[in-house]
């Protein structure tokens, strides 16, 4: 396993370097340094004298990615796109183009981001999960037909529209909750309620549907009849047997949403006024700030590899049978 | 969390409260159960703490020589004093002294250093002395860059780079100490305008005005360059650039309470600039406290930890989250103005008179991303002002009432006011005058041709139905009838001030003009001008062909903003000409207007200060973009040499009936060419709560903090009020859960009960068969 675990880091290390030169080549494909200069300085009356300073100080006054007037190696060492990566993957992400430490702010927002995305992320497995047991177990009733309506019906709605929905309810008209802000400490639970039960209501329908689906496909293999036929429970049988055996395909989907845990959910960052990662990412973009774009997209990367290499992982714990080899 | 009432909690509470039970129960009574949807720290709404927000991000730039946008200037200018201030309540705006204690008179001087009278023409003048008097005593913000030891050292002075780690914030030091703000410091701000370190924002146009600012800024360089050998550009821990050892002829301190500034020729205009951040006096300690090792990689500089003498100091800076303002301790106070203007004493606006100011203790500030939000806490109660930026909420919140009975009572019962005044900005489409068909064309045949289009233009678009329309959206006020807005000395109102262009003048009240008013010109008038211009019913007389024009707008269109954009569109098309969109980001907008290949846009203009000079420079011709690459302000590249004489003997007049007559004549000049759609004038609306006083909507005063006030007890009496929480619909849904499990429980019996062939097993049988 610790083989296919250096494998799996190795491709992981290709996978950030044409991350990085992606991020790179759209940034700058649509941002030139001299517009970057320009948006980061700000207000009237800026001199071309000021944008090439700027430049200057902040690394922008070099070739982007191929250098002509250097020679041999420095024609690729001598460019911004060399000299921004190779820090990164000492993960130095440096300071923002507004002048902010990278690595200062995203210790700082880490927290908010997760303080929303763990109950987010525990709640909506647990329930997803009961919820599609339970339309499997009472299948083809009237109970299984008005839990795949729901489930659509759920699916079906934007997110914005709960937000929108969930704010004027529960803060205009029921005024048990406030419509947005922070906290630290315990004062944050106030502030998570809402964003957790629309999170969590958001997500519902489609994992609920997706794990019912499987678990379906899961009744109809030979173990489940042997169970039966053993004369287990349908429960024993649904929560013992069945979602053992249908734990890959649910670690698969737990694991694609693992990067989220840490790097917020932009959309509800944003209108619940959380100040974690998410909505720096948003800010940044908004900013064209390429150094903070390009931390932020990199670390979402190594997320990734991390997620899918612990799924690997999961899979040999959920499923003895898996090698990784 | 912290209710009071807790402690004497009755038995029996949970029984006789249900709701609050629940809340308790549903928010770990972490919530401050009293008022459970207040986004602020339970019971501050008791306190003396003024809550506001500013939209999208935080500001940028809090130090003084970079500072210019309107989400920083609230905070720079409750943090630093600069000479002069605007009074807060007088209208037109007046100047008059704040750190310093009067506004300065100039001395003039000519070539040879010969004093010259007041009233000398301008082209004499070689030279302006402003000797500016600062007031004795007072004293800076607590600071820790002017902590000392008992020997008189700084107690942060030689710090290294593992001292400052782990510090993010200037709390994170626990020493301060303050001084006497000197003349020193202003000379040392002046100085510092010439700046390779930070962002300047107007070195290029105080280079033009500050003797020796030029030759100044290349020392400046000279030495910097010494400092940085060996270091990399990108470095950004530098070492002091201290501009107390680089001498400058153009700020000089005459003694420890006066400041001397000499000023090229003779520029009436330089007073405004003494009111703004960039004059802002800057302690040179502090600016050593932050050169330190490790210093500017923590966050800790001017731009976000600001020094200053003004009624309050910054304590908290959370990026994009949250920025604190608390009462500076050192602050001498100052008298609440007495005069303003008619209106003010019923609005309540002098009741304050001479009381000390701030009256507000703490001024939180939270960032806002989100419009919605921001609305719903500002009718709840908890915010003191929406956004203290942007003076447009109230024209929504208007509309809002206007659209609703039961909002509009709801703002009676509770007592919002927005009051509303227009302000010295404006908004207008330009014609680009190098372009062949909207600008000046060629020939003399085309000039007149091409003014005549635009005359058209200029009755056909309606600004008064632009302004009916897009209230909602805080685009609503006067339609311009030239380049100055209404605010600014030489703006004309009634008979003498309407445009005869784009109206006609109805004498409904008598010959003199007194009750009369200007009537837009019917479009009939319009369609003959595009006739003598050669576009016959919006076509090309000679082939006939449709004539269609581009219009460059500076952001991809919203649905909100499409519908602008098609409104313009309609506008142009009631006089048959296409308009075609050609929407960018505004990079690329900027690209176009700096190279002169924009065809007609949209742009404004928010006064550095309120005079004619700032507005009427936009229309002058060495101020051209194109020309200028970018560097002057004359987006339309307008030419006219009888204008641009008239300009340049404006700028050297005082206010006076020879500045309003040249003023007069230069209004005349660009409404018959007509260079711009001359737009509107926005509003800006104020939206206070009942508890809020001294409010008054500014956006050239910007040291607004130390004038409000609130009542805290009627505040928290009112937010109590107005957010009674409804516990009985969370039952609802918890009921309405519960009885959606029944049939589920039901059917998960009766299962239980069924046989391998389907068959209801009963009770009894079944579990005696499993017996």
């Amino acid at each position: 396993m610790a083989g296919y675990i250096l494998r799996r880091i190795l491709y992981g290390v290709l996978i950030l370097v044409g991350v990085n030169l992606l991020t790179f080549v759209l940034f700058f494909t649509i941002s030139t340094p001299d517009d970057m200069a320009r948006l980061n300085i700000g207000g009237k009356y800026i001199s071309q004298q000021q944008i090439d300073a700027w430049k200057v100080q902040h690394g922008y006054n070099k070739a982007l990615l191929w250098n002509e007037k250097a020679g041999g190696t420095e024609k690729f060492t001598d460019t911004v796109f060399w000299e921004r990566s190779v820090r990164l993957f000492a993960l130095d992400f440096g300071a923002s183009d507004t002048g902010r430490d990278i690595g200062h702010e995203i210790a700082t927002r880490i927290g908010p981001s997760v303080a929303l995305q763990i109950p987010v992320f525990a709640l909506t497995i647990f329930i997803s999960v009961v919820f599609s047991l339970a339309m499997v177990f009472f299948r083809g009733s009237p109970l299984d037909f008005w839990g795949v309506v729901l489930t659509v019906v759920l699916l079906s709605i934007s997110s914005l529209f709960y937000i929108i929905a969930g704010q004027f309810a529960f803060s205009k008209l029921m005024r048990v909750v406030p419509i947005s802000g922070f906290a630290d400490g315990l004062g944050l639970i106030k502030f998570l309620v809402l964003p957790v039960a629309i999170s969590l209501v958001a997500r519902l329908g489609y994992d609920a549907r997706l794990y019912r689906a499987m678990f379906l496909e899961e009744l109809s293999r030979d173990y489940v009849r042997t169970a039966r036929a053993k004369g287990l429970t349908e429960q024993v049988v649904l929560f013992k047997h069945v979602l053992r055996n249908a734990l890959i395909p649910v670690i698969t989907n737990i694991f694609t949403i693992f990067p989220v845990l840490f790097l917020g959910s932009v959309v509800f960052e944003s209108f619940f006024g959380i100040p974690g990662l998410g909505s720096y990412t948003i800010e940044a973009i908004g900013q064209q700030d390429f150094a903070v774009v390009r931390a932020m997209v990199f670390l979402g990367a190594i997320l990734y590899v991390v997620g899918y290499v612990l799924a690997d992982i999961a899979y040999t714990v959920a499923d003895p049978r898996v090698r990784l080899a | 969390m912290n209710d009071p009432a807790s402690n004497s909690r009755p038995r029996g509470f949970f029984i006789r409260h249900p709701s609050r039970f629940a809340c308790l129960a549903m928010l770990g009574g972490l919530a401050g159960c009293g008022v459970p949807n207040n986004p602020n720290p339970p019971g501050s709404e008791a306190t003396n703490t003024y809550f506001t927000a500013t939209q999208e991000s935080s500001p940028k730039y809090l130090d003084p020589t970079s500072s210019y946008s309107s989400n920083e200037t609230p905070i720079v200018f409750s943090v630093y004093e600069p000479p002069l201030r605007y009074n807060y309540l007088k209208r037109p705006y007046v100047l008059e002294g704040r750190a310093a204690e009067a506004v300065p008179v100039p001395h003039y001087y000519d070539k040879e250093g010969r004093e010259l009278a007041a009233d000398t023409p301008g082209e004499q003048v070689a030279e302006s002395v402003y000797d500016v008097k600062i007031r004795k005593g007072i004293l800076y913000a607590p600071h820790p860059a002017f902590a000392k030891n008992a020997d008189g050292s700084f107690v942060y002075g030689k710090l290294r780079k593992s001292d400052v780690s782990g510090k993010f914030a200037l709390s994170d030091f626990p020493k301060t100490g303050t001084r006497e703000l000197v003349a020193d410091d202003f000379v040392y701000a002046i100085k510092r305008i010439a700046t390779t370190r930070v962002k300047s924002s107007i070195f290029s146009v105080m280079g033009d005005y500050i003797v020796g600012m030029k030759d100044y800024a290349k020392r400046v360089r000279q030495v910097d360059d010494k400092l940085r050998e060996g270091i990399p550009a990108t470095e950004r821990d530098l070492p002091f650039l201290d501009f107390r050892t680089i001498p400058f002829e153009g700020a000089t301190a005459l003694d420890d309470h006066t400041v001397r500034i000499r000023v090229v020729g003779k520029y009436p205009q330089f007073k405004y600039w003494l009111a703004m951040t960039f004059f802002a006096p800057i302690p040179w300690e502090a600016e050593a406290f932050y050169a330190q090792p490790g210093m500017i990689e923590n966050n800790l500089s001017l731009n976000y930890w600001p020094a200053g003498t003004g009624a309050y100091m910054s304590t908290e800076y959370i990026e994009n989250r949250r920025h604190t303002l608390v009462r500076n301790p050192n602050f001498r106070g100052e008298p609440y103005p007495c005069e303003g203007e008619p209106q003010d004493k019923a609005a309540g606006l002098l009741a304050a008179c001479g009381k000390m100011m701030p009256f507000i203790d703490k001024v939180v500030m939270r960032i806002e991303k989100e419009r919605l939000p921001m609305k719903s806490k500002w009718r709840q109660g908890y915010l003191d002002e929406p956004d203290m930026d942007h003076l447009t909420w109230g024209l929504e919140f208007g509309n809002e009432a206007r659209d609703s009975d039961a909002t509009a009572r709801e703002f009676a019962q509770k007592g919002f006011r927005f009051p509303r005044t227009v302000e010295a900005t404006n908004w207008y489409i330009g014609f680009n005058w190098l372009d062949p068909t909207v600008g000046k064309g060629k020939t003399a045949a085309d000039l007149d041709r091409n003014r005549k289009l635009r005359q058209a233009l200029q009755i056909a678009v309606d600004w008064e139905e632009y302004s009916d329309l897009f209230e909602s959206q805080g685009k609503a006020g006067p339609a311009a009838t030239g380049p100055l807005p209404p605010p600014v000395f030489g703006f004309r109102t009634g008979k003498e001030g309407f445009d005869p262009i784009a109206y006609e003048w109805k004498d409904e009240g008598g010959a003199n003009g007194r009750g009369g008013h200007a009537v837009r010109k019917p479009l009939a008038v319009a369609q003959k001008l595009m006739e003598e211009a050669g576009y016959p019913g919006g076509r090309d007389a000679k082939s006939g062909q449709p004539l269609t024009l581009n219009y460059d707008y500076q952001r991809v269109p919203t649905p909100e903003l499409r519908a602008e954009i098609d409104w313009v569109i309609k506008q142009f098309g009631k006089l048959g000409v296409q308009l075609e969109l050609r929407a960018t980001d505004y990079n690329r907008f900027q690209d176009k207007m700096n190279s002169g290949s924009a065809q007609i846009f949209w742009w404004g203009w928010n006064a550095d200060y309120p005079d004619a000079e700032n507005f009427l420079f936009l229309l002058y011709g060495p101020n051209s973009k194109a020309l200028t690459k970018g560097q002057g302000e004359n987006a339309a590249n307008y030419q006219n040499a009888d204008y641009d004489r008239l300009y340049e003997k404006l700028r050297y007049l005082d206010d006076g009936p020879e500045k309003q007559a040249t003023i007069d004549k230069m209004v005349t000049i660009v409404r018959r060419d007509s260079p711009w759609l001359w737009g509107y004038n926005p509003y800006a609306v104020g939206s206070y709560q009942p508890w809020t006083a001294n409010a008054k909507p500014t956006q050239m005063a910007r040291d607004i903090f130390q004038y409000r006030a609130i009542d805290p007890a009627m505040r928290a009496e009112l937010v109590r009020q107005w957010n009674p929480a409804h516990f009985w619909p969370l039952w609802v849904i918890a009921f309405g859960f519960l009885l959606a499990l029944w049939p589920a429980w039901r059917a998960f019996k009766a299962r239980e009960r069924t046989n391998a062939l389907g068959a209801q097993v009963p009770v009894s049988a079944s579990t005696t068969g499993n017996a």
